[in-house]
């Protein structure tokens, strides 16, 4: 038998209070897809950020084609032919291309020979990028590619793809595969990172599963069913969310020829966005990240202001009214981050509860807070979504995330509302937590109220939603009904490819 | 009042003299919070470098081991901020006005016994032929060695982060430290050396005004140039050169209201005296409408989540 490329054996690593990975074993063949597969918490980056050199392991040993294999630092993996593309991009905003890429080299050439090393990996690849534009002007998929040049420049035995379609469209994830395929062929192995498994199913050859920092299997992915995974992955089978067939009644909110600039230099300003809700119905919103969700968000919650005639609210103009107004009236939204936007980080549960709950649960009285009913309502939230946490006098930053977002959306819900608008509401959440969510949130809508849901997850969308519509570039396309949508019409819808074409090496 | 008295050639020789001491800190700061990090201590430690500089120039009767001494200074007190902010975490706000107060107190202690004492002349350099040029040779060819000291670490520091890898380092580092750490970059390490050049830069700044400048000792003589070289480089958009503009504008108008003051002009001492840092706030602030924006990092605590 050969020697593998990586081979793991018996890792571990502890912080406080958590066993990250507990005895994680593993082998990467040369020129294989590996697909390390698990929920989020379950220790993938906790794994590879091992391999990478970023966390040193408590116990356990790699052998890197045989030999002992501890690097201290990346730049020892680096070396060793390791290269890493981050989930959370680890780009410079305010630096260009080539600089970006120069600093993840150990040592590069000058800029202008690298200007055209980047040119002519871009083409062969099939992924245009210019090397003199400022990331922080590129979309999502744009700035992947950065990464992905980046690492390919050095030549890599082994890239790790942490999570690396989360923020692209199906058209684009269907190029990177292509290029994840030719990298394959040439001899490149790749760890591949995810928790989606039709993607794992497609690309990877042989798949290693996680649950809770331990190994809870191994599988080849094209001869596993899904469900099969997912059961490794969850540890017990999981219920889909039940939509009963509801009638639509009249339309709740309603906006028109709706513009407005992004408060952020380096955000999406909207342009000219019409949608109409009707009672009763879920209108999911899918795009790419950063294609203007947020401030689709805040001018909708009310953070943003806008013409007065913009947003209407069963008939109201509310444009021009402030959050706190626009929850008097019945329109609640929750943010996609929570912690800092959704939720005060080092504020109790009851606290946080009083925030966005006090005007249509009266837990105020002449300015004075009625503390017995703030109390009283985050306990009812904490009781009704199942929020695990010993009370409600416990900091909002002290609970996982998949329980602050039950906390965050039920807080919302909740309080009644006639539309509702959630960004994002199950994202980082665990898939048990993610389904009690989008359970409530069509609970929510079988009682009559309206719901805008924006999410990059297009399988969440088609789960709830009723109609569909997709934000580019800070326009939104016209809804459509997700009965006989296509995969292939909503990645049109998304904004396509974004210019990228198939590798042709 | 006679405007005539002014003499222009002489204006602009002590504008230079006049600029170079924010000169020096505010560039120090920029090359600090390039690397992410806000030392509010300028003022503090430019007055315990011009206190250490003026000390050991009268000991040892050599101001070039003074402003050597100065720069020690500066960074030494510089380095107490890294530690507190670097590898104790402590909020960089609360440590830098701490250092300010606490230099300024320093200063005075050990400054004790040198009030009213003379430093050793500090000698111009004479560049021979350029100097004799008419108008042009007493402004730019006869000054003082620190004087161009100052130009060239503009010069340099302009240089070293657009066309080096170290500069490209740097202000990855302050534009977003965790992306840095994650690229295997020492954040900390090029963090503490940044600060100690600032430190540096400002000790040999308060030197330059203890022993060129004025030159004696007095208590708090730095009289707010530190808080001018931080509003320097904010309002300059972190970029060295308009660092240099914001640095003569202000010594230019110093030196033009004292100049306006001694022929008597109608205008209030008090109006006179605040010119300086209204019209270069003003400036400033025009020239930085563009888009070019702080370090993204700025004055954000880096700890890493290993």
């Amino acid at each position: 038998m050969t020697v593998p490329l990586l081979s793991i054996d018996g890792l571990t690593k502890a912080y406080p209070g958590v066993v990250a990975n507990d005895h994680v074993s593993l082998e990467i063949q040369e020129g294989e897809v590996h697909a390390l597969l698990g929920e989020n918490g379950a220790g993938k980056s906790t794994l590879v950020k091992m391999i990478y050199g970023l966390v040193k392991p408590d116990s356990g040993q790699m052998r890197l084609r045989g030999r002992p294999f501890a690097p201290p630092e990346p730049r020892a993996a680096r070396a060793d032919g390791i290269a890493m593309v981050f989930q959370h991009f680890s780009l410079f905003d305010a630096l260009n291309v080539a600089e970006n890429i120069a600093l993840g080299m150990e040592d590069p050439p000058p800029m202008r020979d690298l200007a055209s090393r980047i040119r002519a990996v871009s083409e062969t690849y099939g992924l245009p990028l210019d090397p003199f534009r400022t990331v922080g002007d590129l979309s999502a998929g744009e700035r992947q590619r950065v990464e992905i040049i980046r690492c390919l420049l050095q030549d890599p035995k082994l890239l790790i793809m942490d999570e690396p379609t989360s923020v692209l469209t199906p058209q684009e994830v269907r190029i990177l595969f292509e290029t994840l395929r030719k990298l394959r062929d040439e001899g490149t192995s790749i760890l591949y990172i995810s928790h989606k498994l039709e993607e794992i199913r497609a690309l990877c050859d042989h798949a290693t599963i996680l649950r809770l920092g331990k190994n809870v299997g191994e599988c080849v992915p094209s001869e596993t069913t899904a469900a099969e995974m997912a059961e490794m992955m969850v540890g017990s089978a999981l219920q889909a969310p039940e939509r009963g067939r509801r009638a639509f009644g009249e339309i709740a909110l309603d906006v028109t020829g709706l513009s407005v600039a992004s408060p952020s230099a380096f955000g999406t300003p909207l342009r000219n966005v019409h949608l109409a809700v009707r009672k009763g119905e879920v209108l999911g919103i899918g795009g790419v990240a950063g294609n203007g969700q947020d401030e689709l968000l805040a001018v909708l919650s009310g953070e943003l202001p806008a013409e007065p005639d913009a947003i209407r609210l069963n008939g109201v103009a509310v444009g021009h009214l402030g959050p706190t107004e626009r929850r008097r009236l019945g329109l609640l939204a929750a943010p996609e981050e929570r912690l800092g936007h959704a939720a005060a980080p080092d504020m109790s549960l009851t606290e946080n509860a009083l925030l966005t709950g006090s005007v249509r649960e009266n837990l105020e009285r002449n300015g004075f807070i009625r503390w017995d009913a703030a109390r009283a309502f985050a306990q009812r939230i904490i009781e009704a979504f199942d929020v695990r946490t010993p009370g409600p006098d416990n900091a909002a930053r002290s609970l996982s995330g998949g329980n602050l977002q039950k906390f965050v959306i039920g807080r919302e819900v909740l309080q009644n509302p006639e539309v509702l608008v959630v960004n994002q509401p199950t994202w980082g959440v665990d898939a048990s937590a993610a389904a009690a969510i989008r359970q409530a949130i069509l609970d929510l809508a079988a009682g009559g109220a309206a719901v805008v849901c924006i999410s990059q997850d297009l399988d969440e969308l088609m789960e709830i939603s009723d109609t569909f519509a997709a934000l580019n570039e800070g326009r939104l396309s016209a809804p459509r009904p997700v009965e006989g949508l296509t995969v292939e019409e909503i990645g049109l819808l998304m904004g396509g490819a974004h210019g990228m074409e198939v590798a042709h090496v | 009042m006679d405007l005539s008295a002014i003499n222009p050639v002489l204006l602009l020789a002590s504008l230079m003299v006049a600029a170079t001491p924010i000169l020096l800190a505010a560039i120090g700061e920029l090359v600090v919070e390039r690397a992410g990090v806000l030392n509010l201590g300028v003022e503090g430690m430019m007055i315990v470098g011009a206190i250490t500089g003026f000390a050991i120039s009268v000991e040892t009767g050599s101001p070039w081991l003074g402003f050597l001494a100065a720069a020690a200074g500066g960074a030494v007190l510089a380095l107490l901020f890294a530690l507190l902010t670097q590898v104790a975490l402590a909020n960089q706000v609360a440590s830098g006005l701490a250092l300010t107060l606490f230099g300024l107190g320093l200063s005075s202690l050990m400054g004790q016994s040198y009030v009213g004492i003379k430093p050793p002349h500090f000698a111009e350099i004479d560049i021979p032929l350029f100097s004799d040029i008419p108008v042009l040779g007493p402004i730019l060819f006869a000054q003082d060695p620190i004087l161009y000291l100052g130009l060239a670490l503009v010069a340099g520091t302009w240089a070293v982060l657009k066309y080096t890898r170290a500069g490209l380092i740097l202000r990855a580092v302050g534009e977003n430290h965790d992306a840095a750490h994650a690229l295997g970059y020492k954040v900390v390490r090029i963090r503490v050396l940044a600060i100690l050049f600032g430190g540096a830069c400002a000790g040999l700044g308060g030197a330059y005004i203890s022993l060129v400048r004025v030159p004696q000792w007095t208590e708090g003589m730095t009289a707010g140039a530190g808080w001018i070289a931080l509003a320097l480089v904010v309002f300059a958009s972190w970029k060295p050169w308009r660092v240099l503009i914001g640095a003569w504008l202000f010594g230019g108008i110093t030196v033009l209201q004292l100049n306006l003051q001694a022929a008597g002009v109608a205008i209030p001492v008090e109006y006179l005296a605040m010119s300086p840092y209204l019209v270069t706030i003003l400036v400033l602030v025009i020239l930085s409408a563009d888009k070019s924006s702080a370090p993204a990092s700025l004055g954000r605590t880096f700890h890493a989540s290993t």
